[in-house]
């Protein structure tokens, strides 16, 4: 083994030359046993987690350290994969889960976008409005943050086309979100910008059912399932995140939410 | 300086202890101890917040029809619900990475390394010994610190390491790392694979606790302060 610098142990005794150096007495391997095992006491530093209150602070100090990291390396060129029309996931075995199984009923003719914030052209936009954007449909991998995933087709227009329309400023860092079914969300503003985050306006071809977010939804291939808000109802362009950043990460996800 | 029997060399000391003159090998630098006893923590916060994790889809195949393959109980899991859990995952997997990255430096830049890991030569001095376990054949010569069978065990838990930080690396960020989570099959067999990793070290844990419920005080006290008294592998000047 290795002489290592790290750790002068002065007690070392070279091989033949034990009988000239006297051994250490027991007071001494004692005092040497402490000062071995004090260079453990650093752990002690764990039982924080354990303290109730402080244990919950700083996993949530863990969690947002880990959305930092998330959002650093986040690149808006990488795209998420796609998929054949064979490998979709029937529309039927697509799960809705249970927040928003409730259907808030869109009073679809009537229904409009409100935009406002950092917006050159704030107001209501109708869905033939958002329509009329380029559109596109993807087959993509919906994860959810419980574990499971499905392949689904995605109909709409970017995201990113419709900030444009809207006159977004190019600098807000934030996209918010409020829904029908009061359900709520925020975003980054390079994940908005993703070509593969969609303003969903249909699903395997055909406008949205009223369980999968009827009329309006985001769908963000590059986030978690949670962050692809249904039955859209507000946007807003900001630069500052209010303190409700959405309805699950105020109970404790993530709130970049990006994989 | 002692010498093994099997030629490593081990830091060692000459103590005098009521009277009786014995030699202390210090078996665990304290890089090595505290990496242990940091792990042991991150791996229980890991693997109980993993399960909690899990339990939100206790399944590997479609969400619809959902076929739930365990229910892990309450008392194993971390963390109450799937968002506190994963708090604890997303704090514990940095600690959990650092530790094994430091570990792992420390091994190689000190040479602490051929006191672990299994190397071609350890190979045949395995079987003998899974023999003396498990079919209670005579025991063969401890010649060092660790056994053949002890460092393929030792081996195996960096493997798992790595194997469990690569594909939860892969299971945080399935998308931007699609190449990579593709390679493995995709976001689903990404998380089967770390499910296994947890596995691995759920297979090595109840055998190493026994091992150390049977080696004694003296073998436990040397994960603590890092000194083994009179260990039967020192070559005899």
């Amino acid at each position: 083994m290795g002489e290592s610098p790290l750790h002068p142990s002065f007690m070392e005794v070279p091989m033949g030359d034990e009988d000239r150096i006297r051994p250490v007495g027991e007071r001494e391997v004692r005092r040497l046993n402490r000062r071995e095992l004090l260079k453990l006491a650093p752990l002690a530093v764990m039982g924080a987690f354990a303290v109730p209150g402080l244990g919950e602070r700083l996993v949530n100090r863990g969690l947002a350290l880990s959305d930092r990291a998330a959002e650093r390396f986040f690149r808006r060129g990488r795209l998420a994969p796609t998929f054949s029309d064979r490998e979709l996931t029937p529309l039927e075995r697509f799960p809705i889960n249970s927040y928003s199984a409730y259907d808030p009923a869109a009073d679809l003719a009537n229904w409009t976008l409100m935009v406002g914030g950092l917006v050159q052209r704030p107001g209501e936009y109708t869905l033939a409005q958002i329509r009329e954007l380029p559109r596109r449909a993807q087959n993509v991998r919906h994860i959810c943050i419980e574990g499971w995933d499905v392949i689904g087709n995605f109909g709409g227009v970017r995201l990113s086309d419709f900030l444009d329309f809207v006159g977004a400023d190019p600098a807000a860092r934030f996209v918010e979100v409020t829904c029908l079914d009061d359900y709520y969300s925020s975003y980054d503003m390079e994940s908005c910008r993703h070509p593969q985050t969609l303003l969903c306006d249909e699903m395997y071809g055909r406008p949205l059912t009223g369980e999968h977010g009827a009329p309006l939804r985001i769908h963000m291939p590059v986030k978690l399932g949670y962050k692809s808000a249904k039955y859209l109802y507000e946007l807003r362009v900001s630069n500052v995140l209010r303190r409700e950043k959405g309805f699950w990460e105020d109970q404790g996800y993530s709130w970049h939410g990006g994989i | 300086m002692a010498v093994t029997k099997s030629g490593l060399s081990i830091r060692s000391a000459e103590v005098e202890i009521a009277g009786r003159r014995e030699t202390l090998a210090r078996e665990h630098p304290w890089p090595v101890r505290f990496a242990h006893w940091l792990n042991a923590i991150s791996l229980t916060v890991l693997t109980a917040s993993g399960l909690q994790i899990f339990m939100a889809f206790p399944s590997f195949g479609p969400k619809i029809p959902q076929r739930d393959l365990l229910h892990v109980p309450e008392a194993l899991r971390l963390g109450g619900w799937l968002g506190g859990a994963l708090q604890w995952h997303f704090s514990f997997m940095w600690i959990f990475a650092a530790t094994g990255a430091a570990y792992v430096a420390y091994l190689f830049l000190s040479g602490h390394w051929r006191q672990v890991i299994l190397r071609p030569q350890d190979v045949r001095g395995v079987w003998p010994m899974v023999r003396h376990y498990f079919l209670f054949k005579p025991k063969p010569e401890q010649t060092e610190p660790y056994n053949p069978l002890q460092k393929l065990a030792y081996t195996s838990t960096i493997v798992c390491g790595l194997a469990s930080v690569a594909t939860g690396v892969l299971l945080y960020q399935p998308t931007q790392l699609a190449f990579g989570a593709g390679l493995i099959g995709g976001f689903g067999w990404v998380r089967v694979f770390h499910f296994a990793a947890m596995l691995g070290f759920l297979a090595f844990i109840p055998g190493h606790l026994v091992m150390v419920a049977l080696h004694g005080w003296n073998n436990f006290a040397s994960m603590l302060t890092g000194w083994k008294r009179n260990p039967d592998y020192l070559k005899r000047p």
